[in-house]
């Protein structure tokens, strides 16, 4: 279905090509799953396949890729619309139209389409991904998991062979996760549909896949195989793996499912351990309060009377679904948004009296966005107005940048940097002010692992140093490794409080892969196997 | 199929209401009466507060009748102020200042005649008319409907209109994350210079989302054509550019006393007939079809013809030189009401009726506000 035939793109003013002599055939029906670190050119891969790259990004392509036979250099993106459908990584970014039902055809408009096909094939994809109920709404009224339920449903309905998608769920919660998920293996299953995905989160997604692309970037050749094969020596790794790794099980498990079925041994070897927690300061010095909470937009209520207390040196996470109203607890704590009831205390102060730079002395917010924060040209102007606003020594932001990301450079525009590179370089501008409460809202948005796991321990390193941190995330994952208190929020309410190991052991939905795996037994991460398993008997056994 | 068995309500095509409104409009420039205008005003209220949907763009309406008041304002301001005196009955004396005799008919200041600003006022108020009748269609039609109506070869200048409407809204929202963004550095989030400190990074914004736009829409399709040669797409663009020339000339033919009668509604017909033409022949590139497209059913018809109807009424009347359409200044008069115009603004009102209910989703619920949308052309009235 789709050919790579020694394909090698350049971008232009590059001098390197993003992809080099990649040659790969990916059949019809198979969902592939293409993962790589940030900026290693799997948003170029997925270009290639509908033409966009080089149609509209321009760049130098040699060698062939053919779409079911459908020469892309001579095909513009338009003329393979009928054949590939492409789902941008923020669905909302793609629609044009502003209903639900008038997206679903636009598409098919552009094809050409006769009028009754176009109205059986709306139908159709409604029922398909669910969506009947939603066919007038207004697009901007949709949580995340249905808009991009409708993006896909858009492409889906000019009937396209391919379907490529790039980072369909990073943005959701794990039930909406499941959502798109279910609606996708669904086309496989049903519609034989090719799906091409990228994604960072492989713990979703790495057990539907059927095959893997790796994309190790820096010219190295694509790697393509099966996931247990792929897996068994991939860089990057969903937690199911790695401990699949760490405890010698063949064959590899991908889901928690066939991992729970190799992990009698392990549960037998790690019974009478418990896992090692990291120490929470004695010294529990109230830092921040909110006092029966109650946040209203207009005529709806985000926040019902939250009441939340954290301490110096402590992680909480805050969890819940897409709009459960946790940006809305972090401003309420940086004292942004309306109040209708309640109050807020910081460090003593209500946040919304303290005005300008004090703020930072009190409080710093890293926002879903970190580009926002950012206004100068290059790194080093950058930490020199950080420095400013918060009125400390010159340098400060500076020598905390090399500390947490050494390899960023001063003249580098802090648009060209990586996600994770500018969510640090954000972190790094509120730090200069030294906080004592860190809030950051969904830190983890289109970070690979390794970038993750070095947030992880810049936050760790935070919390002993004194900080008090509160992060809204739906990355269990990164909950589980860092955080010490966990708040569940529902509908602008707390339905759970309480430490980590407790609150996400007792979630289906807000478990670790790890503590699946080995309930009920209370492991969370792999490191914490890890360490409980070198620390006594040989790993052998457990095999 | 009668509009009646559907029961639930459906959207009225766009394009009915834009000729009413239009008809409307086209009344109301032929009267000076300050009683049909208002009237005018009332009938377009009446049927906006039946059939607006709860939508950003239903609330237009009152935003025009606003429009329409400065307007008014506006315009007798400046006939006080600066326009020639005219009449014999004096209201009250400005201070004025004394200009060289080559600036003659030129004013500051000075007598302010009765008739002169009767005279300003009648003309304030059409103009307003026309304005609020334009606003009455604006509430009533939904812009992406109407878009979805526009011939095909205008398509593409319509779905640019579609993106910038929708990204208006967003662009608040960025300004918006952007002051916050403000905020959490420590910085002052209002005052000149953070609004040009958000300038740029709003509009880097607005590009990158264009061009993701453009991506994701040529990836669906957008832009594909069929082969026409290249003979028939000259034929096509000279007819059109032709055609838009001869109906500018008519239009101004029509408006413009004076001009000869050859300059007016013929070639305004052959205008719109070469436009039409032109428009039919270059649609013939695009492959596009229509998603149920609405349709054009009876109650569209009805609406259609209630502002033709009103249009003609008013302009029969004021060529047949009725008593007063014209509301003489020099001497004041009362106006009065003449029956023909009368009858035109009842037809004006009709749609009120005769178009669909709205679908339920659409539909304000009325019961609880309508105390306070009842006052609204009342408001205009007083």
């Amino acid at each position: 279905m789709i050919v790579f035939d020694h394909v090698t793109i350049t971008y232009p003013g590059a001098t390197e090509p993003t992809l080099r002599d990649v040659n790969l055939t990916i059949p019809e029906g198979e969902l592939v799953l293409v993962v790589g670190r940030t900026g290693t050119g799997k948003t170029t891969f997925l270009r290639a396949i509908n033409g966009l790259v080089p149609h509209f990004t321009g760049g130098r392509m040699a060698g062939r890729v053919l779409i079911d036979g459908r020469d892309t250099a001579t095909h513009p993106p338009r003329e393979l619309a009928d054949l590939v459908g492409v789902v941008p990584q923020d669905p909302m970014s793609g629609f044009v139209t502003d209903t639900v039902e008038d997206e679903l055809a636009y598409g098919m408009e552009c094809l050409g389409l006769a009028p009754d096909v176009m109205r059986r094939r709306v139908e159709e994809t409604l029922d398909l991904l669910g969506l009947t109920d939603l066919r007038q709404r207004p697009l901007r009224s949709l949580s995340g998991g249905q808009r991009q339920r409708v993006a896909i449903g858009s492409v889906l309905t000019s009937h396209p062979r391919v379907l490529v998608l790039d980072e369909p769920t990073s943005a959701l919660d794990p039930g909406a996760a499941e959502e798109v998920l279910a609606a996708l293996q669904r086309l496989v299953h049903d519609l034989g549909v090719t799906v091409v995905m990228a994604e960072h989160r492989l713990e979703r997604v790495v057990q539907y896949a059927d095959q893997i692309v790796i994309v190790p970037g820096e010219g190295k050749p694509l790697i393509l195989g099966s996931p247990p094969d792929v897996m068994r020596s991939a860089p990057i790794a969903p937690p199911v793996v790695e401990l699949g790794r760490l405890a010698g099980w063949h064959p590899l498990p991908l889901s928690v499912r066939d991992a729970r079925r190799a992990a009698g041994p392990l549960r037998d070897l790690l019974v009478g351990r418990t896992p090692h927690l990291r120490a929470v300061p004695a010294t529990t010095a109230q830092l921040a309060r909110t006092d029966h909470l109650v946040v209203r937009y207009g005529t709806s209520v985000a926040l019902r009377g939250v009441t939340l207390e954290v301490s110096a040196g402590e992680i909480v996470a805050l969890m819940g679904r897409n709009g459960a109203g946790k940006s809305t607890l972090l401003h309420a704590l940086v004292g942004i948004g309306p109040r209708a009831d309640g109050g807020v205390l910081v460090n003593g102060r209500d946040p919304r009296s303290i005005t300008g730079g004090d703020l930072l002395g009190s409080v710093g917010l890293v926002p879903q966005e970190p580009g926002d924060l950012l206004e100068s040209t290059t790194v080093s102007d950058e930490c020199r107005a950080s420095d400013r606003d918060a009125g400390c020594e010159a340098g400060t932001t500076r020598a905390l940048l090399a500390l947490m990301a050494p390899e960023i450079e001063d003249g580098i525009h802090p648009r060209d940097l990586s996600e994770g590179q500018r969510l640090l370089l954000v972190l790094c501008v509120i730090l200069a002010a030294r906080p004592p409460l860190l809030l950051l809202d969904e830190p983890t948005r289109g970070l690979d692992y390794p970038t993750k796991a070095r947030l992880a321990r810049v936050l760790s390193d935070l919390a002993e140093a004194g900080h008090a941190i509160v992060l809204a995330t739906h990355d269990v994952e990164l909950v589980a490794e860092v955080a010490d208190r966990v708040v569940i929020l529902a509908d602008g309410e707390v339905v759970a409080d309480g430490p980590t190991t407790d609150v996400v052991t007792s979630s289906p939905m807000f478990a670790p892969q790890v503590a699946k795996i080995l309930s009920p037994q209370t492991w969370l991460t792999v490191d914490q196997v890890a360490a409980a398993i070198t620390g006594g008997d040989p790993v052998e056994e457990a095999g | 199929m009668s509009d009646l068995r559907i029961a639930e309500g459906r959207w009225l095509h766009p394009g009915a209401w834009w000729a009413w409104a239009l008809g409307l409009a086209a009344a109301a420039s032929r009267t000076t009466n300050p009683l049909l205008l208002v009237l005018l005003v009332l009938a377009a209220g009446v049927v906006v507060n039946a059939r607006r949907p709860d939508a950003p763009w239903g609330r237009s309406f009152g935003f025009f009748v606003r429009l329409g008041l400065v307007v008014i304002v506006v315009r007798v301001a400046v006939q006080v102020l600066f326009g020639a005196a005219l009449g014999t009955t004096e209201i009250v004396h400005l201070p004025g200042l004394a200009l060289p005799s080559w600036l003659a008919g030129v004013r500051i200041g000075g007598d302010v005649m009765l008739e002169s600003v009767l005279l300003a006022f009648y003309d304030g108020l059409r103009l307003a008319t026309i304005l609020i009748c334009v606003g009455a269609a604006n509430s009533l039609a939904s812009p992406t409907r109407l878009l979805k109506s526009v011939p095909a070869a205008l398509y593409e200048l319509g779905v640019s209109v579609v993106v910038a409407l929708t990204f208006t809204p967003q662009l608040v929202s960025d300004v918006d994350r952007l002051r916050t963004a403000r905020r959490l550095r420590g910085r002052s989030s209002s005052g000149p210079r953070a609004i040009a400190a958000s300038a740029v990074p709003v509009l880097e914004g607005a590009l990158e989302r264009s061009v993701t736009l453009a991506a994701a829409m040529d990836s669906r399709g957008y832009g594909r054509r069929g082969s026409v040669p290249t003979r028939q797409r000259r034929i096509a663009s000279t007819a059109l550019l032709a055609g838009l020339a001869a109906a500018c000339v008519g239009a101004y033919g029509l408006v413009s006393t004076g001009s000869p009668a050859l300059l007016g509604l013929p070639m305004l017909v052959i205008g719109v007939l070469a436009t039409v033409y032109g428009v039919a022949l270059a649609g013939r590139r695009s492959i596009r079809t229509r998603y149920r497209p609405d349709p054009w059913r009876l109650a569209e018809w009805l609406v259609l013809l209630a502002g033709v109807g009103t249009a003609l009424l008013f302009a029969g009347a004021s060529w047949l030189g009725v008593p007063g359409m014209d509301t003489p200044v020099d001497p004041p008069a009362w106006p009065t009401l003449p029956l023909i115009a009368l009858l035109g603004v009842a037809l004006a009102m009709t749609p009120a009726w005769t178009s669909p209910a709205l679908p339920p989703s659409a539909a304000r619920d009325r019961a609880p506000r309508r105390a306070a949308h009842a006052d609204r052309p009342l408001e205009v009235a007083a």
